[in-house]
């Protein structure tokens, strides 16, 4: 019994090592394959959440729909990938299993540390994360990173809901005091009170992404208090599209579309257009071009833009909203231009003082500007 | 119309009935599963597999009232599980409730994948308020029938296991398994049937959450209300129509932070945010004592195995 028992173990060690073995060739066979065989542009996409949230995942795969759709690409994906250790594997067999040639790990967290440390190990591998902490000189050469000025599309929305409410009061429900979520806010207020000065825009803040029971209290709430516009930054605004929409207000979107969630109230929304900046890349690697690092825009660039009106939304409102987008479609336009005061009626932005899109002073923006009810304090 | 301040007391009443019951519903089938001496802590993975059960047969069929029912069966189904695995010889029962826990949310997000998206059709609210000309508190009085539902259970489910000789033989299962032998009670199929009947409770508590408030299926649905849902129990003292005050509690509770934000009470959020589970988290300290026991814990809980 002692005897057939250690001639099994050690089968099984020696048949570990051969497998070990002709997986690492298989590997290596792999690879070669990748380059060689096909000359399809393989592009693998990694989100964080589900793939259909109606929120910034289905944002990014939606782009990554358009894109695999073109017959000179091949794209996969992986959903509800965390943004721990297993992102890196994830990432991995993209490049080993898959050959992907560019890799787009689109949340937030997974840059660093994992798009960091994998990035090396696959120097012929473009690892391109979405959102804005990629430095040059500092991070792997091939990494780089993209992202879109939203806000840009929240001031056009801020317009509609600014000309379609009749109390003059709006509403946020946001997730975290961030920079990125204060400057929609801010946006947001900004653009209603161009053209109705007296607006405001009441604030509430769930403390985190995904809370569905406390964003549709939050939505009650503000409709308690008379706001009858309302829009969110959180990830996935499905409930608090939906609860305004059986609260029988107004309602503007964010992400992506939600017109189908609540016909009746959505005016318009703030949409990434990630399919762009999808087939851009996609284009430059098929032509063998350097991708560049740093790729950012707004409405002009086409990387964001806005959903189309509700009929219920005026041709006057139409006509003020479409001027402003215009004004950005000709890059002329300046959001935060001075004077601007903070919600606390402390100067932030002296008179004749300007802060263009790109300016980096905006990406570090802590607070509310006057018309916002809420604080950035937690 | 102008509620300002009011406001905060509309949200906190409104909340009570729409964030509370689901806590009623799980905290019910926890008191009835407790009752007979076990503790399912699984009542969590339970409210995630209603919610996605009902979610997905309320879309199919076009029925959510039958998305509720399947719901509950689907509860039903896992409690029995739980207790007909707590039944053998040296089965620790907190243990297969933390497994079970996993199992339900694990096996509810893998099959609950294609209904993210799609919208299912709603429950129907009964409007309540009809009698105020304030549209806030009108809004807040639109209730579930889920909610009289839920009053009505624990009116009965209290009155049956004081009152009747099916409450007595839970009890007395619940207080001592020796002693129900001794009587020639069948332990394990009691304990099957109460822990099944209480999954069944819970599964409908998580229907109500992705069929009616907030109406929705994602991962992110549960904040929890499974798990304290044990801790509810303590409280009430293990009384049906305990469970019931305090679900309203807890509700109203966690309807605080956002309304208080809502009228310009804008910092310390987090804090407001937290009070449900500061008041879980004191009440536990506050029953837990050392030299005795608390008041109508069915003996059989306090047994280790």
């Amino acid at each position: 019994m002692s005897e057939s028992r250690k001639l099994t173990r050690r089968q099984v060690l020696q048949g570990t090592a051969a497998a070990g073995a002709l997986g690492m060739l298989g590997n290596v066979e792999w690879i070669g394959q990748a380059w060689g065989a096909s000359d399809k542009v393989k592009m693998g996409f990694i989100f964080v959440g589900p793939r259909d949230d109606y929120g910034y995942n289905q944002a990014h795969f939606e782009g990554k729909a358009a894109v695999a759709k073109l017959d000179w690409v091949k794209a996969f994906d992986e959903e509800k990938v965390p943004e721990t250790i297993e992102v890196q594997k994830t990432m991995e067999s993209m490049v080993k299993l898959d050959g992907a040639q560019v890799l787009f790990p689109t949340s937030f967290g997974y840059f660093d540390p994992h798009i960091i440390k994998v990035a090396p190990l696959f120097p012929n591998i473009q690892f391109l994360h979405c959102g804005g902490l990629y430095q040059e000189g500092k991070h792997p050469k091939n990494v780089g990173s993209y992202f879109g000025f939203i806000d840009e599309s929240q001031y056009i929305a801020g317009i509609v809901a600014g000309g379609m409410s009749k109390s003059g009061k709006l509403g946020f429900v946001a997730a975290k005091p961030i920079p990125q979520v204060l400057r929609n806010i801010n946006n947001y207020t900004l653009g209603a009170r161009s053209i109705r000065p007296n607006c405001t825009t009441n604030v509430i803040f769930t403390g985190d992404w995904s809370l569905p029971v406390r964003e549709a209290e939050a939505t009650n709430s503000l409709v308690d208090q008379g706001i009858d516009v309302i829009t969110c930054h959180v990830d996935s605004p499905k409930v608090v599209i939906t609860t305004a929409e059986k609260r029988g207000i107004y309602c503007t979107g964010y992400h992506c579309n939600q017109s189908k969630l609540a016909p009746k109230g959505y005016l318009t929304g703030a949409e990434w257009n990630w399919a762009k900046v999808y087939m851009d890349y996609a284009d430059m690697i098929r032509k063998g071009q350097t991708v560049p690092h740093l790729v950012r825009g707004g409405l002009k660039e086409g990387i964001v833009k806005v959903s189309d009106y509700n009929q219920v939304v005026t041709d006057a409102v139409r006509k003020q909203a479409d001027a402003a987008k215009d004004k950005f479609m000709g890059g002329g336009m300046v959001v935060y231009k001075g004077p601007i005061k903070d919600n606390a009626g402390r100067v932030v932005i002296a008179a004749g003082k300007e802060h263009v899109q790109t300016d980096i002073w905006l990406e570090s923006m802590d607070w509310l500007v006057e018309g916002v009810i809420g604080s950035t304090k937690s | 119309m102008e509620v300002g301040w009011w406001g905060v007391l509309i949200a906190v009443l409104g909340g009570a009935i729409r964030i509370g019951t689901p806590f009623l519903f799980v905290s019910l089938g926890e008191c009835l599963t407790e009752k007979s001496g076990r503790i399912n802590l699984g009542l969590e993975g339970t409210l995630v597999m209603g919610a996605m059960t009902g979610y997905a047969v309320s879309l199919h069929s076009g029925s959510p009232w039958l998305g509720v029912l399947c719901a509950g069966l689907a509860g039903m189904v896992l409690g029995a599980l739980h207790s007909w695995i707590c039944s053998f010889q040296r089965v620790n029962d907190i243990a297969v409730g933390i497994a079970m826990m996993l199992f339900g949310t694990g096996l509810a997000f893998f099959l609950g994948k294609p209904y993210i998206q799609p919208s299912a059709p709603r429950l129907p609210s009964i409007d309540l308020g009809a009698w105020s000309d304030i549209p806030q508190l009108q809004a807040a009085l639109q209730i579930n029938a889920l909610f009289l539902v839920g009053i009505v259970v624990a009116v009965v489910l209290g009155w049956m296991l004081k009152n009747t000789a099916w409450g007595l033989k839970v009890r007395v299962v619940g207080e001592s398994a020796d002693a129900a032998r001794a009587l020639g009670l069948p332990v394990d199929r009691i304990r099957i049937l109460s822990t099944a009947q209480g999954g069944f409770l819970a599964g409908i508590g998580g229907s109500y959450l992705s069929l009616y408030y907030p109406f929705n299926w994602s991962e992110g649905l549960s904040s929890g209300q499974g798990l304290m849902a044990v801790a509810l129990v303590i409280f009430a003292r293990w009384q049906p129509i305990g469970c019931l005050w305090v679900s309203l509690l807890w509700g109203g509770a966690a309807a605080l932070g956002p309304s208080l934000q809502s009228v310009g009470v804008t910092g310390g959020y987090y804090i407001f945010n937290a009070i449900p589970y500061i008041m879980t988290l004191a009440m536990m300290i506050i029953t837990c004592s050392p030299k005795r026991t608390l008041v109508g814990v069915p003996r059989e809980l306090t047994v280790t195995r």
